[in-house]
This record gives structure tokens, sequence and C-alpha cells, in this order.
């Protein structure tokens, strides 16, 4: 029976703003975590995941060499730094949180 | 020879104590001081309304008198800082003062300028330049705002001409942050401005940089491994041919290593093969980073192609105002009556004859940090309530930073934290991101000494 790990074992993460889209970087602790990253953490995953914060959609980028992904979240700002109404204008809490998600043990 | 490049600020609000240490901890030959967030030259904009002499960082005069020992006992280095923000002569000017009045009246200032077109947009738009939005497409004519500023993210170019005059402190206004360190490194090592490769590599080091202490361990997932209060910042160590060591002084806290340097490398970042500055397209997929030793992290590989033809240039425009207020309220029926206070303000206020444009109820502590995401514990006992209206109306806000307080005698029990006093009334600017091609963008750089600048009015 596999037990399930959540994201922030096998890797961190720093998310910021762009306007109105917020980008999370995901960097795995190893080579290993990376390729498992890649198979696992796809833009949909990560786009179910932050689904209440209604991304028009979600881009997913690889720097193998650094072990990370980078995600582009669309448009989940509410407006963004300028205009948004809530305590996280910018999307600083979001590299945070992802690490929470759950993945398939092994 | 080795370029060591430090960055000891990385937004307007940044510790003003950081630059001092930076040069008293470390032999450096270039303290760079980044001051300008996306939205930071529309506040500027806003303060320049009430005072014509301000629109500049008020933070970096602070930080350059706390400067005066160092840059008299040492006088090899150099400051690079965007400080000047929306009025780099304003700047300059109150630099001067400070300078000459400390005897270093000799010390040559260069100012850029040259990003700030918002005189030139009718022009520009009637030559034929739609200043398009760079998500909707939409023409900036369709825009019925008035807008307020409008700056070219300008390139390494200007920094160097500069440096080249003999300027010994470079003040610029808007400026692609990683230039700050792109100029030096060009302008010591000779770089041809077609050397994409070079460019790239000190583009890289200048984004690692940029954020001050995010690149050293703050901000850090790891941070309980790292002594934060008296983190150091970064250097960046540059060779001729682009190789690059990121460290921090000796004996400061926090740390560089793999992991701090990557998650600072892909912070704000969005396709990685392509992050464009005006002076080279880098490609980060190519990048990688070796731990040489404790602080010492190397980056290599950053593969550069031909610059953009355009500039990016970032409008902003007056959208309205905002307030937000907050409470504490405490109970086993926290949540219930958090939400109940809300609706109390809110139907006071339609009473009153007021609605608003847009709102916001958050519970913060019950889940609402990323809305939706975490529910509230069950047995939650205090939760804070953050209220925040938006409206086009002054009044209406202000109407709105008046009704927490009543709260106090005729809300419920349980309710606290009234004496931070009535919420503050903030303009909102919006933001337009845009493309201006670069023919149509004349950086200049005026030199002179800081007692020439002093005598000047802003």
């Amino acid at each position: 029976m596999p037990q399930s790990i959540t994201l922030g074992q096998l890797a961190h993460a720093r998310s910021g703003d762009k306007g109105n889209h917020a980008n999370i970087g995901v960097v795995a602790y190893d080579r290993a975590g990376f390729d498992r990253l890649a198979a696992e953490l796809t833009a949909q995953r990560v786009a179910e995941f932050f689904a209440l914060l209604v991304p028009s959609r979600v881009e997913r980028f690889e720097l193998p060499k650094l072990w990370a992904l980078n995600f582009v979240l669309y448009d989940v700002l509410a407006g963004g730094a300028s205009q948004s109404l809530r305590i996280d204008t910018q999307g600083k809490l979001l590299g945070t949180a992802i690490l929470e998600m759950e993945l398939e043990g092994s | 020879m080795t370029l060591r490049i430090a960055n000891a600020a990385g937004f307007l609000g940044d510790s003003i104590d950081a630059p001092l240490r930076m040069v008293e901890a470390a032999r450096v030959d270039y303290l760079t001081l980044e001051y300008l967030a996306e939205l930071t030259l529309s506040i500027m904009a806003a303060q320049r309304t009430h005072d014509p002499l301000a629109g500049y960082a008020r933070d970096f005069i602070d930080v350059l008198e706390s400067l005066l020992p160092p840059l008299k006992a040492q006088p090899q280095w150099k400051l690079v800082t965007n400080a000047g923000g929306l009025h780099p002569r304003g700047c300059a000017v109150a630099a001067g003062r400070i300078l000459s009045k400390a005897g270093l009246g000799d010390v040559p200032i260069g100012v850029v300028r040259g990003d700030d077109l918002l005189d030139q947009i009718d022009a520009l738009q009637q030559s034929g330049c739609e200043l398009a939005h760079l998500d909707t497409g939409k023409p900036l004519s369709s825009l019925a705002a008035h807008v307020t500023s409008a700056n070219a993210y300008l390139g390494a170019a200007p920094i160097v001409e500069a440096l080249a005059k003999g300027a010994r402190i470079v003040l610029t206004g808007r400026v692609a942050d990683a230039s700050l360190t792109v100029g030096p490194a060009v302008h010591e090592f000779g770089w041809a401005w077609d050397e994409w490769q070079r460019l790239a590599a000190a583009s890289v080091a200048g984004h690692v940089i940029e954020c001050g202490a995010q690149a050293t361990g703050g901000y850090s997932t790891d941070w309980r491994t790292h002594r934060l209060r008296d983190i150091g910042y970064p250097i960046a160590e540059l060779e001729a041919d682009g190789a690059t060591i990121i460290t921090k002084p000796r004996g400061t806290g926090g740390a560089v290593n793999r992991r701090t340097v990557v998650e600072q490398l892909v912070y704000e970042i969005g396709d990685p093969a392509h992050y464009l500055t005006p002076d080279v397209d880098v490609d980060f997929t190519t990048v990688e980073v070796a731990e040489l030793a404790d602080d010492r992290v190397a980056i290599r590989g950053a593969a550069g192609r031909p610059a953009p033809p355009d500039y990016k240039v970032s409008l902003s425009y007056a959208d309205g105002f905002s307030a937000s207020g907050q409470l504490l309220v405490y109970g086993r029926d926290c949540t219930v009556k958090a939400q109940a206070a809300a609706e109390i303000v809110f139907q006071r206020l339609m009473s009153a004859g007021y609605e608003f444009a847009q709102r916001n109820i958050e519970l913060l502590g019950a889940g609402d940090g990323i809305p939706g995401l975490t529910a509230a514990p069950a047995d939650l006992r205090e939760v804070m309530l953050r209220i925040t209206v938006r409206d086009p109306r002054r009044e209406a806000v202000e109407r709105f930073a008046k009704e927490l307080a009543p709260l106090i005698t005729s809300g419920p029990a349980g309710l606290a934290g009234y004496a931070q006093g009535r919420p503050t009334i903030r303009p909102v600017y919006s933001y337009w991101p845009t493309l201006v091609p670069k023919h149509l963008v004349e950086p200049y750089v005026e030199l002179y000494t800081a007692t020439q600048w002093a005598s000047q009015t802003a």
C-alpha cells in the first residue's frame, strides 16, 4: 500500500507576480525528485490544486539542469498588486501552499 | 580581474542598514540598489502631484547619508541605483547636497534619463504606435482613464555611458533590474553589445542579486536553517568571460547554496527559455549551478540571443480608491460572528446610500490567505476579519473607513483591534504593460559633480 507524501518532501518553492499572473518555481531537492515531479506534477495537476483561484490557464516550463519546474498561472491574482483586494495581492503564498500538495507515495 | 557587484536593496522599503553593512563587511567594486517594483513609479507619480520635488526613492537619501564615511574612506567603489524613480534629477539634486555638505562635492553623479515617456504618449500614438496592452492586445486609445506614468525599461547602455564619462554614482529611473549589474560589467570588461553569451551571464547574475536577501536565504523555504537576523546581502563575482560566483559577506547570516540561488533564479520568471531584458534574450534552461564552498555558488551556461527590438514600457493610470480594515474576532463562534460583523458594516453603508464597485471579506486564520485552499479548523477560537473595498468614488471609500469603529459599541461582543484608527484611503493605480520600438526612445546621460547638482533646481 503506497503511502502518500507531500510535494514539500521532494521540493522547495518560491512564487511571485507579473501583473495579474503568478509564477511558482518548484525546485526538487535532487535529480530523482525532479524526474518524479516532471512526470507527476503536470500543469493540469497545478491548475486543479488552485482551481478556486480560477486560472484562465496554467503553463509549465522545465529547467532540468536546475531540477526545477516553473508554473505560470494566468489571471489568478484578482487584479494583481495594484487592484487585488486580497491580503496576498502578489501571490507570495502560492509557493508555500503548493508544497502541501499530496502525491502518490512510493 | 574579478568584478564584485553587490546588491543591498531589493525594493523600496528594504532594509536601510543593508547598504552600509555591505560595504563595511566586504570589498566591492559596485554597490547596486534596486528600488522599483512594477507599481512603484505610479506611487511616486501620486507623491509628485502633491510635491513637485518628490518622485524618487527618499529612502535612498537616508542610505546615502549612511554611506558617506565609506564613500570617503574607500574611493574605489561605485554606486549604481534606480533610486531616481520618476524624478532622477530631483534625486541627484538631493544627493548632491548631501555629498557636497560632507566634503564630497567633487563626486561625479551621472543621471540616466529618457525612460519617462509620459509627455510623448500622444506623439507615439500619432506616429502609429498603438501602445497595445501586452496581455489583452487592446490599444491604449481604448483606455478612458488618464495615464499617470509611462516609463520604458531602459537597458545597460546609458549606465555604461555614465560610467564611461566618469560617474562614481549613477542614478537612473526605470531600467531593467538586471541592467544595474550588466552596466558595470560591460563598462569594466569592455564587452560588445552583441556578445550575447556574456551579456546573458551578467543578466543572470543581475537577476539573482536584484531582490537582495532573497538570494541569500531570505524568503527561503528552508528558513529554519538560516540565521536571518543579520542576513548578508548578495555579491556577484564576475569574470571577463561571464563566469559568475554568487556569495555574501563573511560572517553574516543567511546562506548561499544551490537551494537559495535556484529559488531566486526561478523567481518572477515566465518562459525560462526567453528571459527578456533590453540587453539580451536569456535562456535560463541552459544554466547550471554548482556549490564550490560554503556560501559560494557558481552559475554558468546561460545562453544569450539577440536583444528584443522593443523596450517594455509600463504605464499606470488612476483607477479609483481602496481601503482595508481589520478587526480581531474572538470566541467559539468567531467565524460566524466575523461574517455577521462584516455584513452589519455593509448593511449600514447601504442604508447610508453606499454600495461599492468591489468588496472583499476575508477571515484570516480561517483559510482565506489563499481563498478556498484550506478549510478552517473546527475548534477555531479567534480569527482576523479583514474587510476591503474599492470604488471609483473617493468619498464612498472614505465613508467605508468610518464604518468599522462603530462596531465597538454597536457590534457583537468579542471584537478588538480598534486602536489602529480608521483605515487609510489608498489611490489605486492600474498597470498597462506595453512595448515601444527602441528607435522611438532616446536614453541619455547628464553628468555633473555633486556640487553642481546641488546648485541646480530639481
